[in-house]
């Protein structure tokens, strides 16, 4: 069996990890075990290995080119099949559609549930309740419920957005 | 101030005690961070990277924690230094190569340890003796809640808080513990255990080694997924399951006693044998038979005096922490030697296993003869 990242050497370490449903399966050489942090406890997980094998085709497909870039950092997909990682924080917005995929299959969730910085707590909830009445407000209207649609309006103009608060020192 | 001025000994790092220390030996908490403006450090030029230095470090600083603490940068220490702090659990290998552009600030006890750019801005680890993740995370989540004041972390609602590598996005939390399984391992159920706790969605690890060849029987249990599940979830979930793998554990060695007693005493004896009359011996083979020791104090076939020998050995044997005790640089094959001299040495005041249902006396009789 050859080794799936370099596809020359021959498979020694192998790999399984069964996160929820999903299977992931991997084989690799001694060297590029080594390379990939295989063998350190406190960095490696095999979804970040699957993550840069495969996920450079999913976010070439989403972003339909290789040539987009990201604003801010100036890092392109191309700089992601090398490494896996990201560029900045901006890069989670120009690369959104095509990382989508990606989460879905290695995360629980798409949506955070944890912590959230106290600053941020108040603008968050504002947000996210804007955003759950738009969409059933958008789902009223195709479904003609007009009379809901009215309500839910309201709702929406009656949410008030938290006083602006100091960014950190 | 220098690193091995900062550090406790291994003689009093090992008095260090926490709950189920006979089969958790540590856990561990950390959370990944990144600050609103900035590229992430894999990505960031040099000027970049030292400009987030000069905003993260000094933030870091001036925490209650972290007062009196040790803070550097990582081009101000050695390669040896460097590896110490990997063999002691300070910092990742990943930070452990890092340079300029770097930095690390650990607190007095050696309990909290903030790695500044390592493949994020922020790494943020808290490390307690024994079973106390909650602690861990409780220790941790202080210390990022008094940070968020001083910097802006780079939140986005729907996917947390937003790590270099897409698997750390949401919570950006690690949640680990470092256990020693001997009982499992000699009982071959180790790797059925292994897969069933993967099927929870954790991850299981030899810690210096691949799957069941982890040396010295010990594993990393941790999870994968980071985001959609709150903290508290997730500390829970580990909990749970550590609770089944000690008491696994608990069994498997009772079982073996019950069943397989002369095996046992078979590999505790040999251990003890060879690490007490070896003139040169690796860091592998040393770190499987002090396992092996630190059973056989466990089982009480050793006093428990020689519990403390084994786990300073534990730390004073590897490369590293072996090279550190001599001026010139040491070959594999010098190490060898020496770290053999250090067992003889060490072990002299621990006597030969014994066995209690045979006697003292017994085993005197059989020596005369
Ligand atoms: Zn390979
Ligand atoms: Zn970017």
């Amino acid at each position: 069996m050859l080794c799936h990242i370099c596809k020359e050497k021959t498979a020694t370490v192998h790999l399984t990890q069964i996160a929820g449903d999903k299977l992931h399966k991997i084989d690799l050489c001694e060297a590029c075990a080594k390379e990939k942090g295989v063998n350190d406890p406190a960095g490696f997980s095999l979804a970040d290995l699957l993550l840069g094998l495969g996920a450079s085709q999913e976010l070439e497909q989403a972003t339909g080119s290789a040539t987009v870039k990201c604003p801010k950092c100036g890092f392109t997909q191309g700089d992601f099949k090398k490494t896996g990682r990201l560029g900045c924080p901006q890069c989670y917005q120009t690369f959104a559609s095509g990382l989508e995929m990606l989460i879905e299959s290695t995360q629980k969730r798409t949506q955070h549930r944890g912590k959230v910085p106290e600053r941020l707590r108040a603008q968050r909830s504002f947000e996210m309740q804007q955003a759950t009445l738009r969409k059933k407000l958008e789902a009223a209207i195709e479904a003609e419920d007009f009379e809901l649609a009215a309500q839910l309006r309201d709702e929406i103009k009656q949410l008030k957005a938290p006083p602006v608060t100091a960014p950190a020192k | 101030m220098k690193l091995d001025e900062f550090l406790e000994p291994a003689s009093k790092s090992v008095h260090r005690k926490g709950p189920h220390d006979r089969i958790v030996l540590s856990s561990r908490v950390r959370l990944a961070r990144n600050i609103q403006d900035g590229a992430f450090p894999g990505w960031a030029k040099k000027p970049e990277r030292l400009r987030v230095l000069d905003i993260i470090r000094p933030a870091v600083e001036s925490l209650p924690e972290m007062a009196g603490g040790f803070s550097e940068t990582m081009d101000n220490l050695s390669v040896l230094d460097k590896q110490i702090l990997v063999e002691r659990h300070l910092v990742s290998r990943e930070h452990a190569i890092k340079s300029a552009g770097s930095g690390l600030v650990i607190n007095v006890g050696e309990t909290l340890s903030v790695m500044i750019n390592e493949e994020d801005h922020l790494r943020i680890q808290a490390l307690y003796p024994g079973l106390q993740i909650r602690q861990a995370w409780e220790l941790v989540d202080r210390l990022d809640s008094e940070l968020e004041e001083k910097l802006d972390y780079a939140f986005n609602n729907d996917l947390g808080y937003l790590t270099a590598c897409p698997t750390n996005l949401g919570t950006g939390i690690r949640v680990s513990a470092m256990l020693h399984l001997p009982g499992l391992v000699l009982a071959e159920q180790i790797n059925p255990i292994i897969t069933s706790v993967n099927k929870l969605g954790l991850a299981v690890r030899g810690l210096y080694g691949e799957g069941t060849e982890a040396l010295g029987n010990i594993f990393q249990v941790s999870n994968q997924m980071t985001l959609g599940e709150t903290e508290t979830e997730i500390v829970e979930r580990l909990e749970k399951v550590l609770a089944q793998i000690l008491e696994h554990e608990e069994n498997a060695r009772a079982t073996l006693l019950e069943r397989k007693a002369k095996t046992v005493y078979n590999h505790i004896g040999r251990a003890y044998g060879i690490l007490a009359n070896a003139h040169s011996i690796s860091s592998k083979e040393t770190m499987n038979l002090l396992s092996l020791m630190r059973l056989g104090v466990e089982m009480k076939l050793f006093p428990a005096s020689a519990g403390l020998i084994v786990d300073e050995l534990f730390i004073l044997t590897q490369p590293a922490h072996l090279q550190k005790s001599h001026k010139d640089k040491l070959s594999a094959e010098a190490r060898d030697l020496l770290r053999a001299d250090m067992l003889r040495e060490q072990l002299k005041p621990v006597n030969r296993p014994v066995i209690k249902s045979e006697g003292a006396a017994g085993l005197d009789k059989n020596e005369k003869a």
